[in-house]
């Protein structure tokens, strides 16, 4: 008896295993360069009555002055605020009365301005979002009330410990470098921006040649090419280029540093690590892998089970390599009660040895690859979260074949190529470790 | 004889009708003989599943002084059965290239996976040995603890706004269960024993008092034996004590409570207002009162506070009306740098009696009836939001509720909304709380 359920167990398992659709590998993306330069990328899905666009334009911290930190956020937030033909309150009004949405936000990279909405609102949908990103017209008040807003959230950002963990982080790592700033800026250098400044830095950077548009949805090609000329062949850049910013090296670090915040929480939040890779260093596969076995892969990773599962330290920890345009940072972040951080440490300090002086066990490798493999298509399950994604792949030259390759780029990676990625990328000696605690109670 | 009038009804029934269908998908409902429910949203798009299963128990449930036992025990389900020991769970979905977690409410605890469509066996095999086999091992179960306080340490004691949260609700609510927060009071936590756990694990995790939703790439005529095998044979727990649903009394005045922090940077205020749940008749009417308010940009308390006076930085409302009991309506706000909250108070008070007083206009209830509609379209394109949205539904009495509430939204008339305005955000029905940003040795600011 017990014997036929499990053969009928196998069979259903065989059968659903078969039956298994595989459009996710499959996902099929069309490209095409405007004669504007814009370079479009289209994904028909017709399944939901929905359309998600991103526009992914190359301008962040990085084509900042310094002494305009957060002038590549702002331009961005004011997009939304006012254009030639409309207010701030038209714009956010016609978006929200069609239950769709319209907002750009700034990462270290690049900015991404993004629409959702509803197949029937598309045309109304292309108008805003074309409007919003070719003709604001940052409205004096707009520009005021904006700084104000941002100012006061940075402000208010300062109670929750890792917001400040994560600021202080990033300078000790960064220095001079842009990404040792906040996209928002700092309260000061948000005042020395003017409006002249973010008009400039529109035109310099939101420009068709500058830009990717990605589009995903319930579209035919006819229906994506009526409103491409309608809404984006007339975009075209104006006046000059944006001049590059000249980019200081990032540093070396050449000792630990401790950098200790004192404030009045139970908890201390502890960020450690520092400089990571670029997104095109050839190890990228393999420091994906050693993440994972590190304190990437939650549950199943040596951190997580060590820090949480077995000692009771924390509620959570976990690493991650920041990998952008330029070296990124490697940080792994964790709370604990104040008495306790200095184990903590102690163990994270630990488990950055082992991992640079053991090779990790060829089951380790193997669930990583499992996982990584089997995850991607999660990453591409939503349209919002395709548009996303195949703009991020075109910005960092990954390929038009990086869907199909992803695979292969992970399955190749070896034990030996985690081994020695460890060795080189991670570093017990000359850290940066920042703690936002209560001095009085931390004990290291 | 059709009247112009008769096919505007006409019309008007027709778009009521075709917009629940619009915005959600089919389900199909099956239930074993030991009363476990199962319910599937086949979507083919994409080789991926999400399961997840639902149990009807959540803080509302606990014992007095055993507060924070619901959330505790959906760590323990992670910690192992004798078949697949400890630590392991997370593991093998992992390998699957899955995703799993869990979340306890004060109505419900629910565990998902989201994996590749042929490895959904793998969940209803964990879940159905879960659902009636764990350790509940007393060493992992201390351990688990730590760590349950050091979420409450990282979620409230260093969170000032949680903080005021949790206040607000626990004096707004002074009888009712949905006074205690999720995670618990540390002291309770501190308190809970093991025989506690077992025994609140032998009363609600069972198959009658549970259900499972699939969605995405699945069919039944595919799953449907393998659950019947797996979960058929765990026995339903039977009789529960039926919950005492203690109804709070009508507050008899405005309360007010202070949490002065120094961690805090910003003034903020909270208001609370006790108001019914879905499907009372006023459950709709109230949550398009929230979205006339706090919509996005172009509502009414951004469009007052933030924008006009810039008094605050944010400013909100919030209404959910799926939970088992009467809950709570709120308004809350940040100060901007340097302003008052007591002028706060006042704007967020004088909008109230505006909406108390006149009816919002025809396009701000149709851009509420828009949202929500859109918000559901939008949750289908994922197999998980798709199911919660579902399951939310299904936990507070059946899922078939989620077509009548988008029927009902579509139904609100803007002088519904003035009324429930007018008739529950009073005065008398009020919890205020207000977060003081204090200096160190306690000198507000």
């Amino acid at each position: 008896m017990n014997k036929l359920k499990s053969i009928l167990l196998l069979f259903i398992i065989a059968c659903i295993a078969s039956a298994a659709p595989t459009q996710a590998d499959a996902l099929s993306i069309k490209k095409e360069t405007m004669p504007n330069g814009l370079i479009v990328l289209y994904v028909e899905r017709h399944e939901l009555p929905i359309v998600m666009t991103t526009l992914l334009v190359k301008a962040s911290q990085l084509d900042e002055e310094p002494a305009k930190a957060g002038a590549a956020n702002l331009t961005a937030k004011m997009l939304t605020e006012g254009t030639a033909t409309r207010t701030s309150n038209d714009i956010s009004s016609s978006i929200e009365f069609i239950g769709g949405s319209l907002q750009a936000a700034t990462n270290t990279d690049y900015t991404g301005v993004s629409l959702s909405i509803l197949k029937k609102d598309i045309d109304k949908g292309f108008d805003l979002f074309s409007d919003v990103v070719i003709h604001p017209s940052f409205p004096a008040d707009e520009f005021a009330r904006k700084k104000e807003l941002v100012k006061g959230s940075l402000k208010q950002k300062e109670e929750e410990p890792s917001f400040v963990a994560g600021r202080e982080f990033i300078r000790d790592v960064f220095r001079s470098h842009p990404y040792g700033r906040l996209a928002e800026g700092s309260i000061g250098s948000i005042d020395g921006i003017e409006r002249a400044d973010i008009v400039r830095f529109h035109n310099e950077f939101y420009r068709p040649e500058n830009s990717i548009l990605a589009v995903v949805g319930d579209l035919s090609p006819d229906e994506l090419k009526k409103l491409l000329d309608r809404y984006f062949s007339s975009w075209k850049s104006s006046g000059a280029k944006a001049p590059s910013v000249l980019l200081p090296a990032p540093p070396v670090q050449t000792q630990a540093v401790v950098d200790i915040i004192d404030r009045n929480v139970t908890q201390a939040n502890i960020n450690f690590g520092g400089i990571g890779i670029a997104r095109d260093n050839h190890d990228y596969y393999a420091v994906s892998v050693m993440n994972y076995i590190l304190g990437g892969g939650g549950f199943a990773s040596r951190l997580m089970k060590v820090v949480r599962d077995e000692m009771g330290l924390t509620y959570s920890i976990g690493s991650f390599f920041a990998a952008g345009k330029y070296p990124g940072r490697f940080e792994i972040d964790v709370q604990t009660k104040n008495e306790s951080a200095g184990r903590v440490i102690d163990e994270i300090l630990r488990q950055i040895k082992i991992m640079k002086s053991e090779p990790i066990s060829d089951a380790e490798l193997r669930d990583a690859k499992d996982y990584l493999v089997g995850s991607f298509p999660r990453r591409l399950e939503t349209s919002r979260k395709i548009a996303d994604f195949i703009v991020a792949t075109q910005y960092y030259n990954l390929g038009d074949d990086y869907i199909d390759r992803y695979r292969d780029y992970i399955e190749n990676v070896t034990k030996d190529d985690v081994f020695r990625v460890a060795k080189k990328y991670l570093d017990d000696r000359n850290y940066i470790l920042v703690i936002v605690g209560d001095k009085k109670k931390l004990k290291l | 004889m059709k009247s112009p009038a008769v096919l505007v009804i006409l019309l008007i029934a027709i778009i009521v009708c075709i917009c629940p269908l619009a915005a959600s998908a089919a389900v199909e409902e099956f239930k074993l003989d030991n009363g476990l429910k199962i319910l599937f949203i086949e979507d083919h798009k994409i080789p991926l599943v999400t399961f997840q299963i639902w149990y009807r128990v959540g803080s509302i449930d606990e014992p007095a002084g055993k507060s924070g036992m619901s959330h505790f025990l959906e760590h323990l389900m992670f910690k192992g059965t004798p078949r697949y020991g400890t630590k392991v769970f997370s593991n093998l979905v992992q390998r699957k290239g899955g995703m799993d977690n869990a979340f306890t409410t004060r109505d419900y605890t629910m565990y998902y996976q989201t994996l590749p469509s042929d490895s959904i066996p793998l969940s209803i095999d964990l879940e159905a040995d879960r659902m009636k086999n764990l350790l509940l091992d007393p060493k992992e179960l201390e351990s688990e603890r730590s760590v349950v306080m050091e979420e409450r340490r990282m979620r409230y004691e260093d969170d000032p706004q949680n903080l005021l949260d949790e206040a607000v609700v626990a004096t707004s609510l002074e009888v009712q269960a949905y006074r205690k927060p999720v995670i618990g009071w540390m002291s309770e936590i501190l308190a809970i024993k093991r025989g506690d756990l077992a025994d609140y694990y032998a009363t609600y995790y069972s198959p009658d008092n549970a259900f499972i939703i699939i969605s995405g790439d699945a069919s039944p005529s595919k799953l449907m034996p393998l659950i019947k095998e797996k979960f058929g044979r765990i026995a339903p727990a039977g009789d529960r004590i039926k919950r005492v649903k203690t109804v709070e009394p009508a507050q008899q005045g405005e309360k007010i409570v202070y949490v002065e922090k120094e961690s805090a940077e910003l003034p903020s205020i909270v208001m609370a207002y006790h108001v019914p749940s879905f499907p009372d008749k006023d459950s709709a009417a109230l949550d398009v009162l929230s979205s006339v308010l706090s919509g996005g940009k172009s509502s009414r308390l951004y469009r007052s506070l933030v924008y006009e006076k810039r008094i605050a930085l944010d400013a909100s409302a919030d209404y959910s009306g799926l939970h088992r009991d009467p809950f709570l309506f709120e308004l809350s706000a940040t100060a901007a740098p340097g302003k008052d909250v007591r002028e706060i108070r006042k704007a967020l008070l004088s909008e109230v009696e505006r909406l108390a007083k006149d009816p919002p206009s025809d396009d701000e209830v149709q851009k509420a009836k828009n949202q929500v509609e859109a918000a559901f379209i939008f949750a289908r394109d994922s197999s998980y939001s798709e199911a919660l949205y579902t399951g939310m539904f299904e936990v507070i009495g059946d899922w078939r509720l989620r077509d009548r509430y988008i029927g009902e939204i579509n139904a609100v008339t803007p002088e519904a909304v003035r009324e429930v305005a007018a008739r529950y955000l009073t005065e008398k029905n009020r919890t205020t709380g207000y977060l003081i940003p204090v200096k160190p040795g306690g000198a507000s600011e």
